[in-house]
């Protein structure tokens, strides 16, 4: 599969990097070497292959269930009396490049 | 006493006895980093004040006559991909350079509530990407057995630290050999647990269904001992397992004799440098002579292993570090005018050529009209892969093969042939893919005296035999 200098603009895009030219080029070069490289993956037939997307599957998955209830192993109980202690708000903010003491502050958002 | 030559029993025992002090052990491994990092580059960070307020508490516990959790007073490294809570953690990367973690990573806090004292950050590839500890932002780590060469990757720093004795025992990631293959490059002790033996709360994610925490010591010994602390269900990890954790110290010694290894062909094939052929199978040699039957085995998509990792661990690092926006917590660019100029320039600066390589790579494999064709087809060659063990691992025990098809290479060798990179993770990603466990262990030296080890791959949830066939070992090429 050959990769165009759009297709680099159209995934830099999607992946929100902004490539300078130079790695523009770069990237062009290695994305085409190494999916050259992947394409070893094609000599393989797996029409009948079911996909793996991870191992943990393996050890908790309950085949007795169904639905979300086959994944009840990766769950766990609400916290009912409040919630589970989680961040405080001003150490939430602690990292923050920009904020205002309650909210992370950013450049605008819309566009005009 | 030398205080910086100690395994972690005798470190541990030596507080307890009074015969020195978890001061003193921690000062002395600071000396020697002031002495020997300049030149090595392992660390990134020193954290003095939390190390030596650790080493006070066990100090008061031995003086009290307490007895001291298992890792008491020992000095230790924690591979800066994990949180620290108020300690500068960067993934080896920039766009994290002034990140100050809110919370440990669980690993690290069982570490230190076993007692552990935490010297430091240990150097890394970026965000865990590499083969050689070249790709970090920082500075590059260099083998204390050959400071021309590479210490290997990603865990570079944590690897280099235990061999130069900087620390008695460091923690890693593995996502593709980032532990296993530093620890063969030099010389000591790596292993990477089953997935979801140790739980991943607080290791920055690269590729979530392939990272792994795994210990890094001078003996198979201490790795057990902390594969023992660390390991266990955590509920802040739906992916952690609710397997038991056996106390696999206690196992060590049991025999070897009547084990069954397997010695699959595909790991000795073309590539594989002769020297490292050679001390493999002379270990091997020893390991029959231990009492263990060699069989032949045949893992037939081996060859396979690279391009599927290359394409999952891509994909899922492409989502993974979509997170590092210049909003929270990373590095913004200056003079931005709008959002999307903030987030596309906070990456492009904060984000090194292999980070954003590997993004690139993982979003157009996983983008719409090529998902079919690249992630999801690795998803299956997966699925396949994993048969091959378990097909293996009906007839033996464990299976044996090197670690790595070389030994270390030089700094800058393959740093401009990312696929050459690539291929020298061949005999390693294919346990993290089928999530085994598997450990390196020294076993010889090449004619330049570099480091060669050996590699131990078991059933899931089995690390108490590829600990046991490892101690064997050890013990009998000591």
């Amino acid at each position: 599969m050959k990769v165009t200098e759009q297709d680099v603009a159209y995934v830099a895009d999607l992946a929100n990097l902004e490539l300078t030219d130079e790695e523009r080029a770069g990237m062009l070069r290695d994305l085409n070497s190494i999916l050259d490289y992947v394409d070893l993956l094609n000599e393989l037939d797996t029409s009948d292959v079911p996909p793996m997307a991870q191992v943990s599957d393996r050890y908790g998955v309950d085949d007795a269930k169904q639905g979300s209830e086959r994944f009840a192993y990766a769950s766990r109980e609400d916290v009912l009396e409040g919630l589970r202690k989680s961040l405080p708000h001003g150490v939430a903010l602690e990292n923050a490049p920009d904020a205002d003491g309650d909210f992370f502050r950013v450049p605008k958002v819309i566009e005009r | 006493m030398d205080l910086t030559s100690l395994t972690i029993d005798a470190a541990r025992s030596a507080v307890q006895k009074r015969e020195t002090t978890a001061l003193a052990l921690a000062e002395a491994h600071y000396a020697r980093i002031q002495k020997e990092d300049g030149q090595i580059g392992a660390f990134l960070t020193l954290s003095k004040e939390r190390a030596l307020e650790q080493a006070d508490r066990m100090d008061r516990m031995a003086a009290e006559g307490k007895t001291l959790p298992p890792l008491g007073g020992v000095p230790v490294g924690i591979k800066d991909v994990m949180s620290t809570r108020g300690l500068r953690t960067t993934a080896g990367s920039k766009i994290l350079e002034k990140y100050i973690p809110p919370y440990d990573c669980t690993a690290v806090a069982r570490m230190e509530a076993a007692g552990a004292v935490v010297l430091g950050k240990m150097n890394c590839d970026e965000f865990a990407m590499g083969s050689s500890n070249e790709n970090s932002a920082y500075h590059p780590v260099r083998n204390p057995r050959d400071l021309n060469r590479v210490p290997g990757g990603s865990s570079g720093g944590s690897a280099a630290a235990v061999a130069a004795d900087m620390a008695v025992v460091t923690l890693g990631s593995d996502t593709g050999g980032s532990i296993r293959q530093p620890a063969s490059f030099c010389g000591v002790v790596g292993m990477v647990p089953t997935y979801g033996r140790v739980s991943r709360y607080g290791l920055i994610a690269f590729a979530s269904s392939l990272d792994h925490i795994g210990p890094l010591a001078k003996t198979v010994k201490d790795a057990a001992i902390v594969l023992r602390t660390i390991a266990g269900r955590d509920p802040m990890d739906s992916t952690s397992a609710d397997v038991a954790v056996p106390d696999y110290v206690a196992e060590l010694d049991k025999p070897i004799r009547g084990m069954k290894l397997g010695v699959a062909k595909e790991y000795f094939g073309e590539g594989l440098d002769d020297e490292v052929r050679q001390a493999v199978e002379t270990a091997i040699e020893k390991l029959k002579e231990l009492g263990c039957e060699i069989v032949p085995v045949s893992l037939p998509h081996t060859r396979y292993a690279i391009p599927t990792y290359y394409l999952i661990a891509t994909a899922e690092a492409s989502a993974n570090l979509a997170r590092f926006d210049g909003v929270r917590y990373s590095h913004r660019a200056r003079g931005v005018k709008t959002l999307s100029e903030m987030y596309r320039r906070s990456r492009d600066e904060g984000f090194g050529a292999e980070v954003k390589r590997r993004i690139m790579l993982g979003t157009y494999a996983l983008s719409a009209g090529y998902y079919d064709a690249y992630y999801l087809k690795a998803q299956k060659v997966r699925t396949l892969l994993t048969r091959d063990f378990d097909e293996a691992f009906r007839k033996v025990d464990a299976i044996v093969t090197p670690t790595s098809p070389t030994a270390a290479f030089r700094l800058g060798e393959k740093s401009n042939d990312p696929l050459a990179m690539y291929l020298a993770d061949i005999y390693t990603v294919t346990a993290d893919l089928a999530g085994i466990p598997g450990i390196s262990v020294p076993c010889g030296e090449t004619k330049k005296t570099l480091p060669i080890g050996l590699q131990i791959l078991g059933k899931h949830f089995d690390e108490s035999t590829i600990l046991r066939v490892a101690h064997a070992y050890e013990q009998a090429t000591a």
